[in-house]
Formats: C-alpha cells, structure tokens, sequence
C-alpha cells in the first residue's frame, strides 16, 4: 500500500511516452515555455489596457 | 421580410455542412484502433488543435446571442473572458502535461492513476450527468431561433441537424472531430468577417468609423472595462479575472469536450501552442463579436429597427388580441427614432464644427431619445408577454439574425446561416465525442469488459456515442418542457463544475491528501452545494467557488482525521 504522496510521486515521475516528451516551444523569440506563458500574459494586459483605453476615449 | 432565404442561400449552407462532414467521414474511416477513434491518429498541429479548442466552446448561440449582448448592453460582456487566458497558461503548464505523460483517454483517468477508482468514477459520473443532462441545448438553443426565424418545423430542423453530426462523430471519432471543426470554424471566421465588412459598407456614406464610434460610445455602448467594486454588477473586470478564472479552469482543465481536443496535438508541444493560441486569441475574438453588435446598434440608429427583435412572435401577437397595444408602440416608436436621427444628426455636426455646447445638448437630448426608445421595447415586450406567458422576454438573441435577413445579401445570408450551424455542430460533436470516450473507458472498460480488443471497444465507443446522440435529440425535442433553457443549464453546470475542479485542484496541488479523502470529500461538498442551492438566493455562479473550495478544505480535514491513505491507484490500464 502506498501513501497519498508516494501515489503523487509515482504519477510525476511516471515514464513519459512519445506523446508526453517535453520540448521548447521553438519560437523565433520564445525559446521557454516561460516565455510563451509571459508573453500570453503580456497580450492578455495589452488586451485590457487597449479595452480600457477605448472605453476612455469614447466615453 | 421578404424572400428570407433562396436557393443560393439553401446551396450555400447545405454545400457548406454537409460538404464538411462527408469529408470528415471520409478523410478518418477505417479507424480501427481504439487510441485512433478516441484520441484520433495523435499527428494535430497547433492550428488544428487550436481552432478545434475554439469551435468546442463558441456554440452557435455565441453568434446570435453576443451581437445581441453587444447591441443591447455594449462591450461589457468581454469582461467575461478574462480568466480565459490566465485559466489556459495554469492548464499548459500543469494539467496538460500531466495528462500528456500519463497517456490517458480521459481526464477521469489520472484521478484514476492519482487517487483511485472510486474517485475516478466519481469524477466521470459527474461529467456525465452534467454535460449528458446540458447536450440537447447545443441542438435545441439554435433550431428554435432558426425555426422561428424562417418558419421550419422545429423538430426537422433538430433531428436534421442531431443526425448529421451523430453521423459524422460515430463515423469517423475524435479525429473526425477535430478535423470538421477546423474547417467549420474557417465557415465561422469567413461568415463573421464578411458580416463586419458588409455592415461598414451598409453604414451611411457621410459616417465615419469615428463617428460610429462616437455615436456607440454615446450611447454607453464601448464600456469595455468595469473597475467598479461593486459586487452587484454582473460583468467587471475583477468578476471576470476571479470567477472567469475558475471557471475556465475547471472548463478547459477538467471537462472532457475540451480534454480530449488538446489530448489529440502530435506531441506537448503542439497541444501547448494551440491552447496558447486560444490564451492570445479568445479576447479580441469575443471583442470583434460584440463590436459587430455595437455596430448593428449604430446602423440601426440610421435605418429603423423593429421595436421587438422575434418578428414572429410580434407578427403574432400583432394579429391574434395584441394588435391595438402593438401598433400604438411602434406608432411612437418610428416617431421617436425619427426624432432621434435628427438628433444624432445635429451631434455629429456640432462635433465637426467643434461646437462643444451645442454638441453636449444633442448628445443629452439623443441619448434621452434612446432612453425613451428604450422604454417602447419594454413595453412591447410586456404586452407580447402577457399574451403569450411561453415567449422569452429577452428578443437579444434575434438581433443579428434579424439584421443578416433584413440587410445582407443572398448568398452572404446562407454563409450566415452555415456559421451557426456549423457552431452548433462542431460544439455538439465536441460533447458527444466525450460523453461516448468516457461512457467507454471511464464505465465501461473499467467496470464491465476489462479485456476485449480494440475494434471491440471502439465498436462500444461508436454505439455509446450514438446512444447519447440519441438522448441528445429526445431532450432536444422535448427542451420546450423546460422553462429559461440556457438559465437552467447553467445552474446544472455550476452546480457540479465547482466539486469536480475541486477534485483536481486536491490532484495537482495537495500531495498529501488521498483517495478515500477527497472522494468523501467531494460527496460532502456536492451535497452542500446542492443543500446552499435549495436554501440560498445568491447567484447561481458561486456554486463554482464554493463547490470547489468545500472540496478542497473538506479533503484536506478528512486526510488529517484519517490519517496515511490506504486505497491503491489504479494501474496504468492497458489500451
């Protein structure tokens, strides 16, 4: 019998497969996942700002 | 209204659906390998992955009724998708992974691996009676609009459509799926595109975008943006970050419609990138539907609208008792719309004039011109509902279809037609494809028939997805029992939505907590909700936060009473 954290550990360190290698995202600019994730972040606030910005100017 | 559809149009919506699924069944049959039929042949790129992530969740009312939401009550309703992009980075970097290396079918399958059976089955069963019980509204929402529109019978129109995509999902699996929805969702960007254009040609000639913008903003139409605390308004950007956040995690991490598309990429990659383009895309997506609505509003200040939007239930009422009441409000109503555009007029004069005085007094006089326009349309909605008790009060979801029919060109209105068909489509196939793959492997080959081959399963796997096919169509046909349809699948939804990311969340995030604990858990928590449900008044939306935080504070109690976990993890399970 395993405990709850051996059964977490065993489902994190199970044998990736083919379909589960992990790779870079192999952007020109984005070479890190990191960076991907911070650049979907950084349109989501320009999206906001844009938004805002026209509620402003035409309000 | 004259001739509302032609033959053109008729060419051009059937060329379109039915052209798209002969070539789905066609391009994946032969599909023998369970792994094929439910995760398709595993080779999707971001693209595919990305648009078939998008077709699952804009469903065809996404094109009737946000135009609708943007005529009546502007931009506001963009706030609702800001969770999205937060929602989908936490899903790439945490769930998908997970999912990915584990090789499952379904998401119910890593509790499964992580927990136990009994969680496993817990988390499927409650996907499926929420999504089995939500699947005749995709069919339903859209046929009784079209059938209202243009005068179809509207069970044909629901079993018409029911039977295409049962045929092509049972065909061809997730793959056929996926594929179809690549090319339903270029019918939707291509007929969307086409609208937008069509309606900046049919604005008046002397106004400028400027104007028109001018004019929306005016009116309170471009508040895009709510900073307000205010708990009680429904759409702000905190609500939206907050609740947009739990709700689309549990959404696109947690329900199998949307799993299985991502589960489909050639490698973590490509799924990665085409939920990432969803992260970049889903704002401005929703934001140019609305615009269209805000921009339907401003033609419509130039050209006179119908004082209520379902012109069959007006023509109705307007000769069966109503019709005195009827014809007095649309008497005062071209009265004030006339009044109106000169006053507009006379705004955008002085505005070019730079007469700031004269500009600020038409702007006040057009804008109390509206208010009292305003006030018509809620008459005339009052006496048709007094008439008839069964119309919805809320014509908002006739707006861009009254517009596509009265004001775009044949064959532009057939394209029209095809993008809400082929959003009812690909989101319908979305949902039977899960509920047939989780019928399959979360019940069946785990519970009934542990080793059979392949083609057997993927033979159960076709005639489950039929079978909920079926029961799709029978609660579509019968959905008029039901009253405020949409309402009542969304309290369905949130009732369970909450407890199954708790499920997740305590998967993810609480490595100490185990099966027997945050199954208990779960139960303890769907009970609350549904026991808060029956007691309280508040808003059907925070059954999500509260399900989903029960579940997590109860399972961690539970584990720290119990002690070590002692139920086993399922094996890997042999496919």
């Amino acid at each position: 019998m395993k405990s709850a954290e051996q059964k977490w550990s065993a489902v994190a360190a199970a044998p990736s497969g083919p379909a589960g290698v992990d790779e870079g995202p192999g952007l020109p600019w984005l070479r890190t996942w990191r960076r991907v994730y911070g650049f979907v972040f950084a349109g989501f606030v320009l999206n906001v700002l844009l938004l805002a910005l026209l509620s402003w100017a035409f309000s | 209204m004259g001739v509302l559809v032609n033959l053109l149009d008729y060419l051009v919506l059937l060329g379109t659906m039915v052209g798209i699924a002969a070539y789905g069944m066609w391009r994946t049959r032969g599909r023998n390998s369970l792994s094929a039929y439910l995760k398709g042949s595993q080779t999707a790129g971001w693209g595919t992955i990305g648009l078939s992530v998008m077709a699952t969740q804009a469903s065809a009312i996404t094109f009737m009724s946000t135009p609708g939401q943007g005529y009546e009550s502007g931009l506001g309703f963009v706030q609702n998708y800001f969770g999205v992009p937060l929602a989908l980075i936490l899903v790439a970097a945490i769930f998908l992974p997970l999912y990915r290396r584990l090789d499952v079918y379904t998401a119910y399958e890593f509790l499964g691996r992580r927990f136990d059976a009994k969680t496993r089955l817990l988390g499927a069963a409650l996907f499926l009676l929420q999504r089995g019980l939500a699947a005749g509204i995709t069919i339903y929402a859209p046929a009784i609009i079209l059938s209202t529109v243009f005068g179809w019978r509207l069970d044909v129109t629901i079993v018409l459509s029911g039977l295409l995509v049962i045929a092509y999902t049972v065909a061809g699996g997730s793959e056929a799926v996926n594929l179809t929805q690549k090319y339903q969702m270029a019918v939707i960007f291509g007929g969307m595109v086409t609208a937008f254009i069509v309606l900046l040609i049919k604005l008046p000639s002397w106004l400028t975008l400027t104007d028109a913008l001018t004019v929306a903003g005016g009116f309170k139409k471009l508040e895009a943006v709510d900073f307000s605390l205010d708990v009680h308004r429904r759409y702000t950007i905190w609500s939206g970050m907050l609740g947009g956040l739990f709700l689309s995690l549990s959404y696109f991490g947690t329900d199998q419609s949307q799993v299985q598309r991502y589960l489909h990429g050639a490698s973590l990659r490509e799924s990665r990138l085409g939920l990432m383009f969803n992260g970049v895309c889903k704002i401005p997506m929703q934001f140019f539907i609305l615009l269209l609505g805000v921009l339907v509003f401003v033609f419509y200040q130039f050209e006179r609208p119908p004082v209520y939007f379902n012109e069959a239930a007006w023509n109705y009422q307007a000769r069966h008792g109503a019709g005195a009441q009827l014809h007095a409000i649309e008497s005062d109503f071209a009265a004030v719309h006339a009044r109106k555009q000169r006053l507009i007029r006379a705004w955008l004069d002085a505005k070019h004039a730079g007469d700031e005085p004269a500009e600020a007094a038409s702007r006040a006089a057009a804008q109390a011109a509206q208010a009292r326009s305003d006030v018509l349309r809620a008459d005339a909605r009052a006496v048709i509902q007094r008439a008839d008790p069964q119309t919805s009060a809320n014509d908002a979801d006739y707006v861009f279809i009254t517009f596509v029919l009265d004001h775009l060109p044949h064959g532009v209105i057939g394209l029209l037609v095809a993008v809400i068909f082929a959003a009812a489509l690909s989101s319908k196939a979305s949902e039977l494809n899960a509920l047939g793959s989780t019928t399959t492997v979360d019940f069946y080959r785990h519970m009934l028939q542990r080793e059979a081959s392949d083609a057997h399963y993927v033979a159960a796997s076709k005639w489950f997805t039929a079978l909920w096919g079926v029961v799709a169509l029978a609660f579509a046909l019968f959905a008029h029992l039901v009253e405020n349809l949409i309402q009542a699948v969304n309290i369905l939804g949130s009732i369970f939505y909450g407890v199954v990311l708790g499920l997740f969340l305590v998967a993810f995030f609480f490595r100490r907590v185990g099966g027997t604990a945050v199954f208990w858990a779960a139960l303890s928590a769907q009970t609350l909700v549904f026991v808060l449900y029956f007691t309280l008044t508040i808003s059907y939306l925070w059954y999500n936060l509260i399900g989903c935080a029960a579940c997590v504070l109860f399972g961690l109690i539970l584990q720290a009473l119990k002690g070590p976990d002692d139920q086993p993890a399922e094996a890997p399970a042999t496919p």
